[in-house]
């Protein structure tokens, strides 16, 4: 059979001993050409999952494999068929933009003229040709970040592992970038797996999510399917013209489902959806200056299986 | 098969290495001024003040306690080993610094196909590389400058070959364990803690002998990895010159050599995996 992309097996990472596990016992499969996303909070355990599954971190217990090898046992192979972009610019900043892509084929043993070949091709695909004589620390973070996609699947990997993405990225670099990863699976039938803490964008461009929390993977599936199964609960923003209205409406909403009291902004979950409207807007009382309700989306999902919110 | 398999890695692995030393060959001709102006500085002051600059103004140095050779004549063997060494930790510590540091630009060397050892070694080895260019270039000066006679007589090619090569590997292996124990941030400081005192003891203004005069430190600088390079490279260049038995400088050369190597690269990776 031909293996998976990635398959992560009752992964455990401990970094300190006797504190909390960083991961603790996860279990993921990526299918061939899927954009997966691992969610989460700051601190869930998403950076360590793919700093694992890209060599990068000796996992405490568990296997982890990448098209069929076993990234402990044999990372240089393993390494060979992936890419990774990390969190942070890693770029090599003795060098210019077009030498960052040409030694980097030469790593994975490209001759001289196929690494110039390539580095030319992908410049041209990633819109940096007349940039390909700066050196790297003149780049702006959006085309810093690009070019460090380009790097990731220079070599031709299978499979690309990106670490927070777009976190930092202006509007447009944003765009841009799902814009060249949607390319790059279309062409050539990438797998994506990239984590993120932007709930809407994990909706709108993943096949697939993982909600992790402390370590663990708390649910996973189609973000339709997710907001199915959890997303019953509906999240009601109510605005308030004074604190002491907000904190009297706080109380006699609690009959609701929980309330989190921000200043003059009170947020309900409630089950009922639509339905608690005029209920909501009856017992907020005379104080009440705006309604917001908030669509099941993977945030309250994430609200719904943790009870808390998902900014850090 | 997996002979087969051991066979493949091999070439991946020498294609990777040979990918890594591309690279540092760009940015060692990038560089390439002040690659020389760093490596030169130091030796050409030197000589230039204390074997042209004092004979003229009348104020020798050395003399009769190395055998009656001049002290340019001394001087040759023991700049050169400390060209040879400054430039080998320099060649690995400093970008080092910057790797590990804020950039973490490491963890891109890192995705190379190779095992983490290798992307270290391979480090060494260029620096290795950079030092026997820094002893080329140094030996011209030491030859030319000054103002009284230097006598160099090149004993044997092979020994001065093999403790060049040896110097280069241990001060890369140094620089290493250097550039991954100490803070990015001191890696200066270093310079001044540990490099400086290793060049003034490291008997390369006066022969490792002539400190009979002062027991304490003939036997304190035995511990002093320069003191077998600059010992080396006197038996190599000047033999006329009382220097160290050649079995014994080479044979504390790959003592030290082999255990700075396996210390500073079990250090490397312990600092760049988690």
């Amino acid at each position: 059979m031909d293996p998976r992309p990635l398959e992560l097996r009752h992964l455990v990472k401990s970094y300190v001993r006797g504190a909390p596990n960083a991961v603790d016992g996860i279990d993921l499969t990526v299918e061939h050409g899927e954009l997966f996303g691992l969610l989460g909070p700051n601190g869930a355990g998403k950076t360590t999952t793919v700093g694992i599954a890209t060599t990068r971190v000796a996992p405490t217990s568990g296997s982890v494999r990448v098209n069929g090898i076993d990234v402990v046992a044999d990372p240089a192979r393993a390494k060979a068929s992936l890419g990774v972009v990390t969190q942070f610019n890693t770029l090599d900043r003795a060098c210019t933009v077009h030498e960052n892509l040409v030694f980097h084929c030469r790593f994975f043993g490209a001759s001289r003229r196929a690494a110039l070949d390539r580095a030319d091709e992908l410049l041209e695909r990633f819109r940096l040709t007349d940039r390909a004589g700066d050196m790297v620390f003149e780049l702006s973070g959006g085309l810093a970040q690009r070019l460090q996609v380009a790097r990731a699947i220079a070599h031709r990997p299978t499979i690309v592992f990106l670490d927070e993405p777009t976190a930092g990225l202006d509007p447009q670099s944003r765009i841009a970038l799902w814009d060249v990863l949607g390319e790059l699976r279309s062409d050539e039938g990438l797998t994506v797996v990239l984590t993120t803490h932007y709930m809407e964008e994990a909706e709108q461009f993943c096949d697939r999510v993982a909600i992790i929390d402390r370590g663990r993977i708390l649910v996973s599936g189609t973000p339709e399917a997710l907001k199915r199964q959890h997303g019953d609960l509906a999240i009601a923003t109510l605005g308030f013209s004074d604190e002491e209205s907000a904190r009297r409406a706080a109380a006699d909403l609690r009959g609701f489902g929980t309330v989190d009291e921000d200043g003059l902004t009170l947020r309900v979950a409630t089950a009922d959806g639509a339905g608690a409207v005029p209920g909501l807007v009856n017992a907020a009382g005379p104080g009440l200056r705006a309604l917001a309700l908030a669509e099941p989306s993977l945030e309250t999902v994430f609200i719904a299986l943790t009870g808390r919110e998902l900014r850090e | 098969m997996s002979a087969q398999a051991g066979a493949v890695a091999r070439v991946t692995y020498g294609r990777a290495f040979y990918g890594l030393m591309v690279r540092d060959a760009r940015v060692l001709r990038r560089e390439f001024v002040s690659f020389l102006l760093r490596t030169v500085m130091n030796p050409l002051l030197f000589v230039f003040v204390f074997t042209y600059v004092f004979p003229k103004i009348g104020r020798g140095l050395g003399g009769g306690a190395s055998g009656g050779a001049t002290f340019a004549t001394v001087l040759v063997p023991g700049l050169i080993a400390v060209a040879v060494f400054f430039q080998g930790i320099a060649a690995v510590a400093l970008p080092l610094a910057t790797e590990l540091g804020g950039t973490r630009e490491i963890e891109d060397r890192l995705m190379a196909p190779l095992p983490i050892a290798l992307v270290s070694f391979e480090k060494v080895v260029f620096s290795t590389f950079q030092s026997v260019l820094a002893a080329v270039v140094v030996f011209p000066l030491l030859y030319l400058i000054p103002a009284e006679p230097v006598s160099v007589h090149i004993s044997s090619w092979p020994l001065l070959i093999a403790v060049v090569i040896m110097a280069g590997l241990l001060a890369g292996f140094l620089g290493l364990l250097l550039g991954t124990v100490v803070q990015p941030r001191q890696i200066g400081l270093i310079f001044s803690l540990v490099v400086v005192p290793i060049t003034f003891l490291g008997c390369v203004y006066y022969p490792w002998q002539t400190l009979s005069a002062i027991p304490w430190l003939k036997v304190l600088t035995l511990a002093n990895p320069l003191v077998y390079v600059s010992e080396g490279l006197r038996a190599a260049m000047t033999p006329s010159i009382p220097h160290m038995p050649v079995p014994v400088v080479l044979a504390a050369l790959v003592a030290i050599t082999g255990g700075l190597g396996w210390l500073s690269t079990r250090s490397f990776i312990r600092r760049v995996t988690d």
